[in-house]
């Protein structure tokens, strides 16, 4: 059953509308790589999904539970939005971790927040050992023991983006997106960074990646989507993607990627 | 000699008032800019035009003119005596002039500094779920410290020495002070006030550049 679906998502900004109408689903446990050129609404429907952007037409569901309907005023609430931003997780391709924070305190500080508003409403809440302890957790499987008392300007762009990632998965999002995670490393960082987010596909967590690394997408990604001009131009498991595409313009776009590299 | 420690005295005591001005200032402007800035940057259109011409006029015109306006105003416009009689009625006017005065100026530090943050930052708080207020208070506002504390180190340097404005509506400030021996043919009073302002500001300064120091751990 699909964890995740998406139906009929518009955007517009101005004059240029950016998403034409995107459809698709995502199963639990399986991992989705977005591939595309720069422009074609990749990054935009990956902020559609965080409530970063507002869709102008469209649905997203997840779980059954409708998030967000255009046609329902009701679902686009301010304080619901935020709840309901909770069922994903999203990496930046340009970290934003809070450079006034420890590593450690970046991992925590939604967590804490949250579990203090939960100790109000609901009168109970995790105690903060468990937060502690859950974090030190997802930094030693982010290869990152020792960096707790690090501020993020003295690590390396793949130690930062490894803590983002911690961060995200902190508040255990339903669905963890990346938009272009490695755009912003040096090549010789962007292997740590591809290391984690293979090893989370291998746990079943349920991703939507969206990326410039052909190779990783093919090599990660239970399914592909080629967008162009905001549409899903092609869609399938990698090797059809990437093997043999039916599409002239999936077969262009990849030619270009493995041309220049 | 009695003499010249008597007049030192006075002008210790008469810089009490300029410090006092100094203060008063600080502790209302500073929550006053803030909440200038935030209008100036609503999305509420009107508020927003309304905030920044209230700002281009308090800018745009001499402090010292608006000590006079906001002590002689109300009378002849016949409100009557909000600033009450007598000394304490003009120090209430020219502290009422400088809090609206410096609490402009600094809305636009503010502003400059809340708008120098990157978005990320508060996409980051988004998407983890924090309210506004939490990205406000815990992600934004130490970053905001850390990139305005030169600018605002600036203003309160001005502000100290811009207290001695005060003697326009006759508040007896050190200047003013020290005016009435130059008066009498003594000059050096008037020269020595410097002296208390050279000091006030080293004091300031190395305030400042502790504080700087204090925020040092990290980069924005």
């Amino acid at each position: 059953m699909a964890i995740l679906e998406v139906n009929d998502i518009h955007k517009r900004f101005g004059a240029a509308e950016v998403l034409k109408g995107i459809s698709f689903s995502l199963e639990k446990g399986s991992s989705l790589a977005i591939i595309g050129s720069s422009g074609s609404g990749k990054t935009t429907l990956l902020r559609c999904l965080n409530f970063l952007e507002k869709p102008d037409r469209g649905r997203i569901t997840v779980q059954d539970e409708v998030l967000f309907d255009a046609g329902d005023p009701g679902t686009q609430a301010e304080p619901e939005i935020r709840k309901k931003r909770l069922n994903f997780g999203l990496v930046f391709q340009a970290f934003h971790l809070f450079p006034q924070y420890t590593v450690l305190k970046n991992i925590t500080l939604a967590r804490e927040l949250l579990e203090k508003e939960r100790q109000k409403t609901q009168g109970t809440s995790a105690p903060q050992k468990e937060i502690d302890a859950d974090a030190a957790a997802l930094l030693a499987q982010m290869g990152l023991v020792g960096k707790e008392k690090a501020y993020p300007h003295q690590l390396s762009g793949g130690q930062q983006q490894r803590v983002a990632i911690a961060r995200a998965l902190a508040l255990k999002p339903k669905i963890l997106c990346f938009d272009e995670p490695t755009s912003a490393l040096d090549p010789e960082l962007t292997g740590e960074v591809l290391q984690v987010v293979r090893s989370l596909a291998n746990k079943k967590t349920t991703m939507v990646i969206v990326t410039h690394e052909m190779a990783f997408a093919r090599d990660v990604a239970d399914h592909i989507l080629f967008m162009d001009e905001g549409l899903i131009v092609e869609e399938g498991p990698p090797e059809q993607v990437f093997g043999n595409p039916r599409e002239e313009r999936t077969r262009q776009f990849l030619a270009r990627y493995s041309s220049e590299p | 000699m009695s003499n010249a420690q008597t007049i030192v005295s006075r002008l210790v005591d008469s810089f009490q008032l300029n410090v006092q001005l100094f203060f008063l200032t600080l502790l209302f402007s500073l929550p006053l800019g803030l909440v200038i800035a935030l209008c100036a940057m609503s999305r509420f259109k009107p508020l927003a035009i309304v905030t920044k011409t209230f700002v281009w006029m308090i800018r745009g015109t001499p402090l010292m003119l608006q000590v006079i306006i906001i002590f002689f105003a109300p009378g002849l416009l016949n409100f009557g005596a909000p600033w009450g009689s007598g000394a304490s009625a003009r120090f209430t006017a020219a502290t009422i002039a400088f809090i609206i005065n410096y609490a402009c100026y600094f809305s636009e530090i503010f502003r400059g500094g809340i708008q120098g943050v990157p978005i990320g930052q508060t996409e980051a708080g988004q998407v983890l779920g924090m309210t506004r207020a939490q990205i406000f208070f815990k992600v934004t506002l130490l970053q905001v410290i850390k990139r305005i504390l030169p600018a605002m180190s600036n203003e309160v340097i001005t502000l100290i020495k811009d207290t001695s404005l005060a003697r326009i509506i006759s508040i007896k400030e050190i200047i003013m002070m020290a005016q009435e021996y130059t008066a009498q043919g003594l000059i050096w009073p008037l020269f020595s006030t410097g002296l208390f302002f050279l000091v006030f500001v080293g004091l300031l300064t190395i305030l400042f550049s502790r504080l700087e120091k204090r925020l040092d751990y990290f980069r924005v």
